[in-house]
């Protein structure tokens, strides 16, 4: 449990680091709230010689409402969400989600960059930026792009993130006034990833579903938009056959790993309840 | 002094001593970071050790290479078992009448297995070191499942020992069997069992699992070439036995040797052993000439050092139709591991499991156990347990539910009629032993009553209707347990370790002014012996506790112990205390006879003084007192107040208590909740509630925890898989139920102050009341027996095997 060596840098713009990242190439990896990463090394999974933390870049921390959409700098943390009315506003399931996240002292360090960056599947944020339609703003030498959330993610820690690029920001989509969410979250304890999650996001018109996304976590080696799912209960009132529906349809895209969380056959069906029990929370909340 | 000013009750309140809950002394460091752990032992040039470990559970070391790490910046030397052979310790003894490797002979027989100690100038560079050096292994078949140990074709897994006939305990059935332990009547068993209008059998499991405190293992061990002598600050539970064991293996002279467990952050049974941690930081002292530490890291702790329990009980009751008792039949197969390094008495390789009979008048038992080695961590530490209690609680507070079942009774109802009478104490067990004292129905009733036990029973049975119309999906368990602890080992005519008998020790010396301190041969690790123990003798000698330094741990100074585990601290150096405290006593009384010129005889004790009996103004304290022994003591006397008291106690102590477990379980997810959970404790005479409360909450959390879903789970191939908090559960306060404790006091006749002991008493009685709970909630389904531990998804496979899902 003791890392190897290593070289520590501490930029303090996102160009240095860019800049830096290029220079030191594959041996370099970028330092968020290091949850994942300071483990690894200290099993010596991960053997970087160059550590470049972005805490010393503070255009990568915050929040800002900019038109329909929020954006949220890499480096902000789970604490951050908690604490902004910005989030609490526009974006409640990021709060209710932020909550389920470990325990405080790692809300305080962990962030929502990291989070979603890493392609963790037992990460909780990325799931539910697929949910909620969310767009990761990349930089790297090549200059900056954008990547759907539900674009990003390609395998167990593989992602759309290119060689020397840095995700800087998460542009949410504001939700509407009025919409019902929830995140489910089955776990063992504090501070494990999740058995099974389902976020949800919907509206309700007239007492039946009008929009609906469904996202899932730890269900596959990446996080999954169960489309079948909220497909099949739009236009319904969430009676019990549709609710039935929608977790066969999200059951059926699911392919977890059998672990000490329970086999596959335990994991697929509490992934169908927490999608049944996500949709009934969400639609209760929704005006 | 006696200040006339304060009332008795006054006085008796200033003392704070026995029955006061005494805020803990120790508390005042420990909140506020200032504790001194072996970690923070730092000696000038010290440096740091760490292993090299197998990832095979079982193999042939081929080669071991270690050219690269020596060339490691700041690496000073790799010991290998080679190394170790030339100061003849590449084994080491184990308490159980075993041998162990210290570092890999030749294979390695678990996984993360010692092979290598790489020494170095920090512990990075150790770290570095360990992961440069280069071993070649030729994988051997995994023997995993005990159940496989003694099959014809199974692994050789000791070659050392493959062909000797007879272990530390008898004979030996194969060469994967360490020893058969039977106990009781057979044939008068075997009758009953004919005679019975109901049996039950059923093979009950009790897991493998950790201690796994806070604070992991650790020593450092300076070796002083001139002196030729050997400093060891180490993380024990029992550092005189550390130091007799280090003497008699490293060959060095005893009072050559100088052992100091400093501040201990958790033990639970984890640190009573002797690991090759220990050996392989000696011998590096000693090769090098300079202080080495050794930590080591969570991982390690839980995969290497000492794992407990993994005992599989097949169990049979025979009882008459009316649900009396007749019979019981038990055969264990104990799973050691890799090597017998059970903590337990050195005549006893099953500990006290021959408790088995529990709290119940059993007229026949008969119990037979089977040790066997499988790939797996050595070890069978009794993790906050007296030796293999726990297991033996499980097992027949199980099998009691069981029957319950088939005889369609109530389990507390069919508890009650079976229950050891208070008349019958000392009651002689059918297993052997004699139960000191207790009251068990009085216990068990105050429980049902708090509880409004009938009424929970009514709910039940309203819930599980409507579970059968589809109206909930929730199922409601009541979990009885009624447990009888065997502790204090232990008296010398049956308990020892290595031949050293199991006594304990107090040492009081009492200053001019009025103070003093006291050291025993005991070790808190948390338990709160700084307050306890001096709590005591305030109530002894009528010295403000607060006036008493209390001081454990270092063997140069403390009196010869035998340590902290098994709830033996204070059925035996509690007795040792007092026994200590009323010689001073005496010497006490001799001097006031003296001073207020009366005969011994007139005198009585008066709260903090004595008084010269019917002129209550004729009165000498206890502080007067301590300055006249050392100033003017009566002519003849030798000046100075101070005992020492070494206790062998006459019998073992028998704590019992009644806990009552309230669970509902959602059998689609299988969570459950744990709604009640009512903990009666009954452990005579009181110290201090307040440790006492605190002792049974963290015991309670740690029954949870084994009965939900703490384990140690090996894959096939002999691998790891719950080597991380992430996977071992610990607890945390948020999924901790609520905790009621409530108490009976039935003393200990044998006892100088009644006590009996209660650390161990939650995990005991936890564990069957939290399994009865769950097994409860399912048995109208259909079943008789789910094995531990209760995690959500075996809730769930449970359920759907019963077709409720």
């Amino acid at each position: 449990m003791i890392p190897g060596p290593f070289t520590y840098h501490r930029p303090t713009s996102v160009a240095d680091a860019i800049k830096l990242l290029g220079e030191l190439g594959d041996e370099a990896r970028p330092l968020a709230g290091g949850h994942s990463l300071i483990p690894m090394m200290k099993l010596r999974l991960a053997t970087p010689d160059h550590l470049v933390d972005l805490h010393g870049i503070g255009e990568l921390r915050g929040m800002r409402r900019d038109g329909d959409t929020v954006v949220i700098g890499a480096m902000t943390t789970q604490y951050d969400l908690l604490a902004s009315d910005t989030i609490a506003a526009a974006l409640p399931i990021l709060h209710e989600t932020a909550l389920l996240i470990a325990d405080p002292q790692v809300r305080y360090c962990g962030t929502l960059g990291g989070n979603v960056a890493n392609g963790d599947p037992g990460n909780d944020m990325p799931a539910l930026m697929m949910t909620l339609g969310a767009v990761y703003r990349l930089r790297g030498p090549g200059g900056e792009r954008e990547v759907a959330a539900a674009d990003f993610y390609q395998g167990a820690y593989f992602t759309a993130l290119e060689p020397g690029e840095i995700l800087t920001a998460v542009a949410v989509p504001a939700q509407p006034a009025g919409h019902g969410y929830a995140y489910e979250k089955l776990k063992r304890k504090i501070g494990d990833y999740a058995t099974a999650a389902a976020a949800v996001v919907l509206t309700m018109r007239g007492g039946t579903v009008a929009t609906c996304s469904i996202g899932l976590t730890n269900l596959s080696e990446t996080p999954l938009l169960a489309e079948e799912a909220a497909g099949a209960v739009i236009g319904t009132s969430l009676d019990d056959a549709a609710l039935k529906k929608a977790a066969e349809a999200a059951r059926a895209i699911m392919q977890p790993a059998g672990d000490g969380r329970g086999p596959v056959e335990y994991r697929k069906h509490v992934g169908g309840i927490m999608v049944e029990r996500a949709l009934r929370r969400a639609a209760a909340k929704a005006a | 002094m006696n200040d006339m000013s304060l009332t008795r009750e006054q006085r008796e309140a200033r003392l704070e001593g026995m029955g006061c809950k005494r805020k803990r002394v120790e508390d005042i460091r420990f909140t506020q970071g200032k504790g001194s752990y072996v970690d923070d032992v730092k000696l000038p040039g010290m440096l740091h050790g760490d292993f090299v470990r197998s990832p095979h559970a079982h193999a042939r070391v081929k080669a071991i290479n270690t050219d690269k790490a020596l060339q490691v910046p700041g690496v000073l030397a790799v010991i290998t078992a080679e190394t170790l052979k030339t100061v003849n310790l590449a084994w080491m003894p184990t308490l159980a009448g075993d041998v162990q490797m210290v570092l890999a002979d030749g294979k390695v027989l678990f996984q993360n297995q010692e092979v290598a100690f790489v020494v170095a100038t920090d512990r990075y560079a150790a770290d570095d070191g360990v992961n440069a050096v280069e071993v070649e292994y030729e994988a051997l078949p995994v023997l995993v499942d005990p159940f496989h140990a003694m099959d014809a074709d199974a692994p050789v897994l000791r070659e050392d020992i493959r062909d000797k006939k007879d272990g530390a305990h008898g004979p030996r059935k194969h060469y994967n069997h360490i020893f058969e332990w039977t106990v009781g009547d057979r044939e008068l068993t075997d009758a009953a069992f004919r005679k019975a209008d109901v049996t039950i059998k059923e093979m009950i499991s009790y897991h493998r699992t950790h201690p796994s405190p806070l604070e992991t293992c650790q020593c450092v061990c300076s070796f002083d070439k001139i002196k030729g002598e050997l400093t060891i600050y180490g993380t024990f539970q029992a550092p005189h036995v550390i130091r007799t064991v280090v003497s008699l293996i490293a060959k060095l002279p005893e009072q050559k040797i100088h052992v100091i467990a400093p501040d201990i952050g958790g033990g639970f049974g984890n640190k009573v052993g002797a690991y090759p941690g220990y050996i392989c930081a000696a011998v590096a002292s000693i090769v090098t000439g300079k202080p080495v530490k050794w930590v080591e890291d969570r991982i390690e702790n839980l995969t290497a050092t000492s794992f407990a329990r993994d005992y599989h009980m097949t169990t049979e009751i025979a009882a008459t139709k009316e649900g009396k008792v007749t019979g019981l039949r038990v055969h264990v197969l104990a799973d050691h591991g890799a090597f017998d390094a059970c903590a337990d008495p050195s005549k006893w390789p099953a500990g006290f499991f021959n408790i088995v009979t529990g709290s119940y008048d059993f007229p026949a038992a008969h119990l037979a156990v089977d040790g066997v080695y499988t790939n797996k961590a050595p070890g069978g530490v009794a993790y906050r347990c007296s030796f293999r209690v726990t297991e033996a609680a499980y097992c027949i507070e199980r099998a009691m539910d069981i029957l319950a079942q088939k005889l369609g009774m109530d389990p507390a109802e069919l508890r009650l009629r079976n229950f050891i009478q208070p008349h019958q104490f000392p009651y002689q067990s059918a297993l052997g032993w004699e139960y000191d004292s207790g009251d068990y129905a009085t216990a068990m009733r105050k429980a049902m009553e708090t509880v409004q036990y009938a009424e929970l029973r009514k709910e039940q049975a309203a819930k599980r209707e409507a579970f059968r119309r589809g109206e909930t999906r929730e199922i409601m368990g009541v979990g009885v347990s009624f447990f009888t602890e065997i502790v204090g080992a232990g008296p010398s005519k049956n308990c020892d370790i290595l031949g050293i008998a199991m006594f304990d020790s107090c040492e009081i010396r009492l200053h001019p002014t009025g103070a003093g301190i006291a050291r025993m041969g005991t070790k808190s690790q948390g338990q709160g012996h700084e307050t306890t123990w001096a709590q005591i003798i305030a109530t002894e000698i009528g010295i403000p506790a607060d006036n008493i330094m209390v001081e454990e741990g270092n063997t140069d100074t403390a009196p010869y112990g035998l340590g902290t585990y098994g709830s033996r601290s204070t059925p035996v150096a509690g007795a040792a205390i007092a026994m200590a405290a009323r010689k001073i006593k005496a010497k006490a009384q001799m001097i006031a006879a003296y001073k207020l010129e009366v005969h011994e005889d007139d005198l009585e004790w008066d709260v903090d003084g004595f008084r010269v009996k019917g002129l209550p103004e004729k009165f000498l304290g206890m502080k007067d007192i301590c300055w006249i022994a050392y100033n003017s003591p009566p002519p003849g006397l030798e000046p100075g107040l101070e005992a020492v008291s070494y206790y062998d106690p006459p019998n073992m102590t028998y704590p019992f208590g009644a806990y009552i477990c309230v669970m509902d379980i959602d059998v689609d997810t299988g969570v459950y909740k744990v709604r009640r959970f009512y903990a009666l404790d009954d452990c005579g005479t009181r110290i201090n509630p307040m440790i006492i409360e605190g002792q049974v909450h963290g015991g309670l959390t740690e029954a949870f925890a084994i009965a939900m879903g703490q384990e140690i789970r090996y894959d096939d191939g002999g691998n790891v898989t719950t080597g991380s908090f992430m996977d071992f559960f610990l607890p945390t306060a948020v999924e901790a139920p609520h905790w009621e404790t409530d108490y009976t006091v039935t003393p200990s006749p044998h006892h100088p102050i009644g006590a009996k002991g209660v650390g161990e008493s939650p995990n005991v009685g936890g564990v069957p009341a939290f399994s009865n709970a769950v097994n409860d909630a399912f048995s109208f389904l259909g079943s008789t027996h789910i094995q531990m531990p209760h995690d959500f998804w075996r809730n769930w496979k449970a359920a759907k095997e019963l077709g409720a899902v």
